[in-house]
């Protein structure tokens, strides 16, 4: 065992990028919760996004043009949602459920020719001479542009809700969506915005994944990441601000366990890669306590005449 | 304008005529997607409904039907009882490798000694094993709130991480030249869950598994605590003022569909698989949330559902060798199927109507 080799600084630094895919999955699924919906189908819209986001970089050579793919992959799977539950009125927890398998299989099946190559690398933001700042250059500054795209939707989301009559009747449609309807706002229309918002956040996650974290394409290789998210907004309490902290501390277990694998911990591997998981359970314990936060009609069909 | 209305009644009919509505859309949708995939739409199709049944090698692929689908069916029957009653299992995978370890462990403990003892016991650990998995989310949620969807799905990467630590580490087979996995029980008299006659894939999980069945039916439609599951799914604030024990029920759902999952599981690594490996599992807990919605939450429809969805897994195997279709084209071709099923179901408990809206 060796952890000297754990440079505290990049491991910072990596931790802040580990909590990225996370952070985008959960900030996305907290305003769909707000708006009233529970959608459990985030790792199927994360793992959508991963293998478009790739298959779009690989073929046009560009980051960029992959990560708008990936958002709107994942935007794309959520319309299925959207319509089972908005439209068709199908339970919400079975149709997430649904489009988590549906997502899986669809991914496995586009990217199976994509497997083994590596894409186009994914430059750094230029912040030029703040980067070389020594500590905080290379944890604050010296991220890629999603890093920080993350962090402006965690600050606009708490803005938008918080301050804005858009917020307002977001927050409304999912306390009371009777109310909400009574009040003549579109209720099924505001869910559907939120449910797409919700899908595009995940997809950028996922994409992260696939062309910054690992990167590579293999099936499942969200492995539960999205799952993690669905906790991390019950953790928030539907808080924007709180989610950034939750993301930042299971990126941070997800980074440590890693480092603790390489540097030859005494703990078999198997038990390290369980951590994130077991840790998530706890968390869940520690917290489920006070469920007053959550949205009044987090879960509910709704239904005009009904 | 189409507009939807709340039926009086749920359509008896239509709860009957949604699943395989489902199914002929299913089939429709999917010969698109191998069409766009460059096969022969009803070559695939015939291939994955009708080759495994009825083709030349039909003797070869029926008894693959009870053994592919004795697990399903298990398994869904167990998540069947929660659903009905809003308790939301989806970690059966997990619980499922559980079994599989703890039955597989408890076998292999007495290698080599031969007794017409040790498979009964297998059987318990098995069950014990996945019960125990399934206790973790249920009395987390008793004692503490905890959304058991989540933890349960937690779970279940945690199961396949310790599968992986027992292939590698406790169970690897001691004269296996180093590769990772247990000793293969089917060369264990005493372990194997040999066919109980040999050539129909009848093993002891059938059996368990049509037990099972019979068990749900009767705890559904002739047992207080049935009525209570109905109650509470249907009615929860009915069931609490009809005092319903809330917390007995999620102990005994989660219990229950933990304990079958790891008899699957156990029935599964003594008989068709043989060992515990690192890619021992291959889905079942998740397919079988699709084989419960489709049989409709209901025992007997779950058997029906359980060999469909066992059909496409042969099938699509056969598919996959004969026409080259990619494994996971099935996987979508499942995923379609809860798709349509969910998207039907509104018609059993709302009418289309078409034109426009009176002003009330």
């Amino acid at each position: 065992m060796d952890l000297s080799a754990i440079n505290p600084i990049l491991l910072i630094a990596a931790m802040i990028a580990a909590a990225t895919p996370i952070l985008l999955a959960a900030i996305g699924e907290l305003v769909v919760e707000r708006a009233g919906v529970l959608n459990l189908g985030v790792e199927g819209m994360m793992i959508t996004g991963a293998v478009c986001g790739f298959i779009i970089t690989v073929n046009t050579g560009s980051p960029t043009i992959g990560f708008i793919a990936a958002a709107v992959g994942g935007a794309v799977l959520s319309l299925l949602f959207a319509f089972l539950t908005q439209v068709a009125l199908a339970n919400q927890v079975a149709s997430g459920l649904a489009l988590t398998l549906f997502g899986l299989g669809l991914s496995a099946l586009m990217g199976q020719s994509y497997v083994g190559i590596k894409p186009p690398r994914t430059e750094t933001t230029p912040l030029g001479p703040l980067a070389d700042i020594p500590v905080i250059g290379p944890i604050v500054f010296g991220h890629d542009l999603i890093v920080y795209l993350g962090l402006a939707i965690v600050a606009a989301t708490w803005a938008v809700l918080t301050f804005t009559r858009v917020g307002l009747v977001l927050r409304a449609v999912g306390e009371n969506h009777d109310a909400a309807h009574a009040l003549g706002y579109k209720v099924k229309r505001i869910r559907t915005l939120a449910i797409l918002f919700g899908g595009a956040c995940a997809g950028l996650g996922g994409a992260y994944i696939s062309l910054i974290r690992v990167p590579q394409w293999t099936e499942g290789m969200t492995a539960g990441v999205g799952w993690i998210a669905l906790a991390l907004v019950v953790f928030a309490s539907w808080k924007p601000w709180r989610v950034l902290l939750g993301a930042y501390l299971f990126g941070g277990i997800t980074q440590l366990q890693l480092n603790l694998q390489g540097a030859g911990v005494a703990i078999p591997v198997e038990y390290l890669a369980m951590s994130p998981y077991v840790v998530t359970i706890i968390v869940l314990v520690i917290l489920s306590a006070d469920k007053s936060r959550a949205p009044g009609s987090l879960g509910r069909t709704f239904h005009a005449s009904g | 304008m189409i507009r939807i209305e709340a039926r009086p009644q749920p359509s008896a009919l239509m709860a009957y005529a949604t699943p395989v509505l489902a199914v002929v859309l299913t089939m429709i949708f999917g010969g698109v997607l191998f069409a766009v995939l460059g096969k022969d739409p009803l070559e695939a199709i015939a291939t994955i409904f009708w080759e495994p049944i009825f083709g030349e090698f039909a003797f070869f692929y029926r008894p693959q039907l009870l053994i592919k689908g004795a697990p399903l069916v298990l398994i869904a029957i167990g998540l069947a009882l929660g659903f009905r009653a809003g308790i939301w299992n989806i970690g059966a995978e997990g619980q499922y490798i559980v079994g599989a370890i703890c039955g597989a462990g408890a076998g292999l403990a007495f290698y080599p000694t031969e007794s017409v003892l040790i498979f009964p016991l297998m059987v318990l650990a098995g069950a014990l094993g996945g019960w125990a998995w399934a206790m973790i989310p249920a009395v987390l949620k008793v004692k503490f709130g905890t959304n058991e969807i989540l933890v349960s799905l937690m779970l279940v990467y945690v199961a396949e991480q310790l599968l992986a630590s027992m292939s590698l580490g406790l169970l690897k087979n001691p004269e296996g030249f180093g590769f990772p996995g247990s000793r293969n029980l089917q060369q264990y008299g005493s372990a194997h869950n040999a066919e109980i006659i040999a050539g129909t894939g009848m093993h002891w999980g059938v059996v368990a598994a049509l037990i099972a069945v019979i068990f749900a039916y009767v705890l559904l439609t002739r047992h207080r605590l049935g009525f209570a599951i109905r109650v509470t799914g249907e009615a929860p604030r009915a069931a609490k003022f009809g005092g319903v024990n809330p917390a007995r029920l999620v102990l005994f759902c989660l219990g229950m569909s933990g304990l079958l999952a790891g008899l699957a599981g156990m029935f599964e690594v003594s008989g068709p698989s043989g060992q515990i490996s690192i890619d021992f599992n291959v889905g079942y807990g998740f397919t079988a949330i699709i084989v419960a919605f489709l049989g409709r939450l209901n025992p007997l429809g779950i058997v029906a559902a359980g060999l469909l969805m066992a059909l496409t897994y042969i099938g699509g195997d056969i598919a996959q060798s004969q026409l080259g279709l990619p494994a996971a084209a099935i996987q979508v071709f499942q995923g379609m199927l809860l798709f349509f099923l969910l998207a039907l179901d509104v018609l059993t408990n709302y009418r289309v109507r078409f034109g426009t809206a009176e002003v009330a």
